[in-house]
């Protein structure tokens, strides 16, 4: 990418400017704190229309380094929907006064993302609305994330934030009548897992509410920097647990990407692959939990044998169903298993055979679609002002795909439509998944082709401190045990830097932004999970619904827990 | 012993303690084991195999003993907030109302024995649809008093639900039914049947195919069932109504749920269906014909029972899974029953009915008449209450406002249309038939 955006940058701003780099290709810019609103205003508004208005806010996310004297850091991704054309900006702030300007005037989607990092950091910023904990706990003390925080360190807290802590109360209305306020969840039939929505109900409309999340924050990034990158590996896999081949490839191509390896060409042809057959999964676990919530319950087992088509794949390609870890950073362990074309060609059948079925029920059944149409609508200008991307954002019509826009492995090659709804209303939320799911197909079985085209490469990069061995080497011969012992026991050795990449995950643009000391371990590994700025649209959405609706949309964002509380 | 004196004790016994029998005792049962059957066999699985007796699992059947106990010893828990008079009261209010209902449905043409007329009903009303209706509206007395009283805010957005949708339908299954009211000219439910003959052409539904829609989709909101049941709502309001509810209490709503089924079931097929009239068979056609008709009814079930065995001996020969435990020998155990059913009625209707004189055994023709009836009766409560669950695992659930609008701005004008659509039709096409 040229350097155009950063140029341009540098002739407006030289003196926020302290440091421009493009290193692995992210144009980067490290600008004073001052700075930030003068040049989000410029980027958003008078940047010249040839380089494309930043008009995306992608990920707000923090860093530590305790040896220099601003220690604390606001990382900021920004993306232009015209140009495609991505931008990051870092902030660096002191401890003592670990203080930015707030940007939710600018994108509503740093609302959360500043939550976020001021939970995870400390970094203040100024002028948000309500600038509270997010994903730890309402009474937790300190910040997790900060490198002097002890990753041992465990505090007791059992208390349940109480309902005014959300700002949510019952209200009086003109007739005399009083609103009801609600606790839904955290466990509760609808948030699948836990989750929990202070709502203030009139009757049965949704008038004010609340979501508050982090029940299920595992201190994934945390985690993270205490393991070496290969052993990241498994965390990655439980962040969206439902297309784990997704997440893990996503994160060994961040490493790569970071660490300037290239893999074998068959490598790429499986990880798409996978990759389509996670999406079909994913797809299929939103779907039919999504219909149950509508009360359809016979279509969830219908989705459920079209998953379990997949996990066949899964199951004989890795040994393990759920979180497969079926990537290494580098490629694969192991080169496909005999009946494996026949296997993916098997869901085809599967997919037509039981998609058909729910189509007949279900979408020209008339009770689904007055309860779906017109139900919780987007606009893409709000998706875009939100930050969403994935299936919800193309519902809206607003035609991304990280796929087609930035193609990575070899989807420039492949032939495959972009599934894009018209209304952005619930029933296009579910169906552009259902037509995704075709075009997967479509891609699977183009897959296939570029597999069987690079037969007998190997699937493993093969790059010294970095990748390992194969196994089979590393039992017989001297220097490939040494290397693995190292890889293993040091980590790989990737060079310093950072790197942002991301994919079409299933929910959206899936990304990873390292950063690497040199050491065996990550400095940073943050997650950009596609749901967190889904769910942060949620009380906007659903507001002025009724509860039902409301629970159907809700039903239809593919809220996973895993990676949205990582 | 007087008779005249325990006639009334009689007449009311036995159509009790059948129609007790069948709702109770063998429907509900069968009803629960088809709910999770037959939505089973709907979502392309198999359904409760595992709990057996000594490897006996009846399809599955032997799941529902295996409940009952479960509910039967758990816990029985009662929220610190709920109204404990109330709370406790509700469900077995639910549950009489819903056995309640049963008292005047009819299976069976009245039967002449000790020169008295036995009616087979409980309470031969001549309101007896008047009756239906003024009970089953109670029935919304229980689902509000239980999410009242349990003392939480989802429980009681169900009681709202409830109430309303209850309200809202029982007026459209009140019109519903006025057309064929008219075409019959009585509201005793005994006279219905009889009104409606043993000709299909002349049974409810043909005299008023809109009555019967509306009656049926009205009968599902009055029995919460998918597709309306928002006062349980499970996405929503978790379980609605019932949500503190535990143990017996709970089995409690859950039974209830299926005896309105059956009951509702049993509703429709009288007021449209026929009832007890059995399908071109009039009841005197049955008398003369008895043996004849007998010995078919012996010779079919015979056959279905051979064929039974021969499914059982496919299985035994060549198992499609084995469990490797005593659940494998279980066709083992029906194989005789089986053969031995089969063979024997054969024999009752291929040896011995044919060569009795049945001019000496004047009950006999009674008897079968009640057995067919009987039989028309109960298969068609039960293609119903198949049909309830049927409906359950296709539709999705409507939403709150829709069940309002679909009750109150489709339903209910419909209704009104239908009261003077059924009353001309019924006029021409019965004068036609004739």
């Amino acid at each position: 990418m040229s350097r155009a955006v950063l140029e341009e940058l540098q002739r407006q701003f030289p003196q926020y400017i302290r440091e421009t780099h493009s290193h692995r290709g992210d144009d980067t810019a490290i600008i004073d704190a001052e700075g930030l609103i003068p040049m989000v205003t410029f980027l958003r508004e008078k940047i010249p229309p040839r380089l494309g208005r930043m008009n995306k806010l992608v990920d707000i996310c923090g860093n530590d380094y305790p040896e220099r004297p601003e220690r604390l850091e606001a990382i900021y991704h920004l993306m232009s929907t015209d140009t495609w054309k991505r931008l990051r900006l870092r902030v660096p702030v002191s401890a003592a006064e670990p203080k930015i300007p707030s940007l939710v005037e600018h994108y509503k989607t740093a609302n959360w993302y500043e939550r976020e990092t001021y939970d995870m950091f400390g970094i203040q910023f100024e002028g948000h609305p309500f600038l509270k904990r997010i994903l730890t706990h309402w009474k937790f003390e300190g910040h997790p994330l900060r490198k002097d925080y002890p990753k041992e360190k465990r505090q007791h807290l059992d208390e349940s934030a109480p309902i005014e802590w959300f700002g949510v109360k019952s209200h009086t209305k003109d007739d005399g009548t009083e609103t009801l306020v609600v606790n839904i969840g955290p466990s509760h039939p609808v948030t699948h897992g836990i989750m929990r929505l202070v709502a203030e109900l009139d009757g049965e409309m949704l008038v004010d509410g609340q979501v508050e999340i982090g029940y299920l924050h595992r201190c994934m990034e945390k985690e993270a920097e205490a393991h070496t990158w290969g052993l990241v590996m498994p965390y990655a896999d439980r962040l969206n647990y439902v297309s784990a081949p997704i997440n893990t490839q996503t994160y060994a191509m961040a490493v790569e990407k970071l660490a300037g390896i290239e893999v074998p060409e068959r490598t790429k042809w499986l990880r798409m692959i996978m990759a389509e057959i996670g999406r079909i999964m994913d797809h299929c676990t939103l779907l039919g939990p999504a219909l149950v919530d509508m009360g359809a319950l016979t279509n969830f087992w219908y989705f459920f044998k079209i998953r379990e088509a997949g996990y066949r794949v899964l199951d004989r390609f890795v040994g393990s169903r759920l979180t497969s870890t079926c990537d290494r950073i580098g490629g694969y362990a192991l080169d496909i298993y005999e009946g494996f074309e026949d296997d993916v060609r098997n869901i085809r059948g599967v997919v037509e055979k039981y998609l058909g079925d729910v189509e007949r029920l279900i979408t020209k059944n008339r009770v689904f679609l007055d309860r779906t149409v017109n139900v919780g609508r987007m606009t893409p200008e709000q998706a875009i002002a939100f930050g969403l991307s994935g299936p919800i954002a193309r519902a809206t019509g607003y035609d991304y795909d990280v796929r087609k826009q930035y193609p990575y492995n070899f989807y420039d090659q492949v032939d495959f439509s972009v599934v894009v709804g018209s209304a952005g209303d619930t029933f296009d939320r579910l169906m552009v998944r259902v037509y995704e799911m075709k075009q997967c197909l479509r891609i699977l079985e183009q897959g296939l082709k570029g597999l069987a085209k690079t037969k007998g490469q190997p699937v493993m990069a093969d790059v010294q401190d970095m990748t390992l061995p194969p196994l089979e080497d590393t039992y017989s011969k001297m220097e490939s045990m040494i290397r693995h012992f190292n890889i293993i026991y040091r980590g790989e050795r990737i060079p310093a830097g950072e790197a942002y990449l991301y994919t079409e995950g299933a929910n959206g643009e899936l990304g990873f932004y390292l950063v690497s000391d040199g050491g065996g371990k990550p400095h940073r590994c943050h997650v950009h999970p596609p749901c967190f700025s889904v769910m942060q649209t949620y009380t906007d959405i659903a507001k002025g619904s009724l509860l039902a609706d409301a629970v159907i949309v809700f039903s239809s964002y593919n809220i996973i827990a895993g990676e949205l509380e990582r | 012993m007087n008779l005249d004196a325990l006639w009334p004790l009689i007449q009311f016994l036995v159509p009790f303690l059948f129609m007790f029998g069948f709702v109770v005792a063998l429907m509900l049962p069968t009803m629960i084991f088809m709910e999770r059957k037959v939505s089973a066999y709907i979502q392309d699985r198999r359904g409760p195999n595992r709990a057996n007796i000594l490897g006996i699992r009846l399809f599955g059947m032997i799941h529902n003993v295996a409940d009952v106990i479960k509910l039967l010893v758990k816990e029985d828990l009662e929220p610190k907030a709920a109204d404990k008079t109330f709370f406790r009261f509700a469900p077995f209010l639910v549950m009489t109302i819903a056995i309640m209902t049963m008292a005047v449905i009819p299976f069976g043409e009245p039967i002449a024995i000790w020169g008295k007329a036995l009616h087979l009903q409980i309470a031969p009303l001549n309101a007896g649809i008047l009756y239906i209706f003024a009970i089953s509206s109670l029935s919304v007395y229980g689902i509000i008093l239980a999410g009242w009283s349990s003392g939480n805010k989802f429980s009681f957005l169900g009681a709202v639900r409830a109430s309303s949708q209850m309200i809202s339908y029982e007026v459209a299954l009140g019109l519903s039914v006025i057309g064929i009211l008219i075409a019959y000219g009585t509201t005793d439910l005994a006279e219905m049947v009889r009104a409606q003959g043993a000709n299909p052409l002349t049974w409810g539904v043909v005299l008023s195919p809109i009555g019967f829609l509306l009656f049926l989709t009205a009968m599902f909101a009055e029995t919460n069932r998918m597709p309306f049941d928002l006062p349980e709502g499970e996405s929503e309001l978790v379980a609605g109504f019932h949500l503190e509810y535990s143990s017996f209490k709970f089995a409690l709503f859950f039974m209830s749920e299926y005896v309105n089924m059956v009951v509702g079931a049993a509703v429709i097929s009288t007021l449209f269906f026929g009832g007890w009239q059995v399908p071109f068979l009039s009841t005197a056609m049955i008398k003369q014909n008895s043996a004849l008709i007998f010995s078919g009814m012996m010779i079919s079930g015979g056959v279905v029972l051979l064929l039974i065995s021969v499914s059982l001996i496919d299985a035994i020969r060549r198992p499609f899974f084995a469990w490797g435990d005593r659940r494998d020998h279980e066709p083992k155990v029906f194989l005789p029953l089986t053969l031995l059913g089969g063979v024997g009625l054969l024999w009752l209707g291929l040896g011995v009915i044919p060569s009795l004189d049945i001019a000496k055994y004047p009950w006999f023709p009674v008897v079968v008449v009640l057995l067919l009836q009987i039989t028309a009766f109960c298969a068609k409560t039960f293609f119903f209450s198949f049909f309830f669950i049927w409906v359950r695992w296709t539709l999705p659930r409507f939403r709150y406002d829709q069940v309002m609008q679909l009750g109150w701005k489709y339903m209910l004008p419909l209704g009104v249309a239908n009261i003077f659509l059924t009353f001309a039709f019924a006029r021409l096409w019965l004068g036609w038939l004739r």
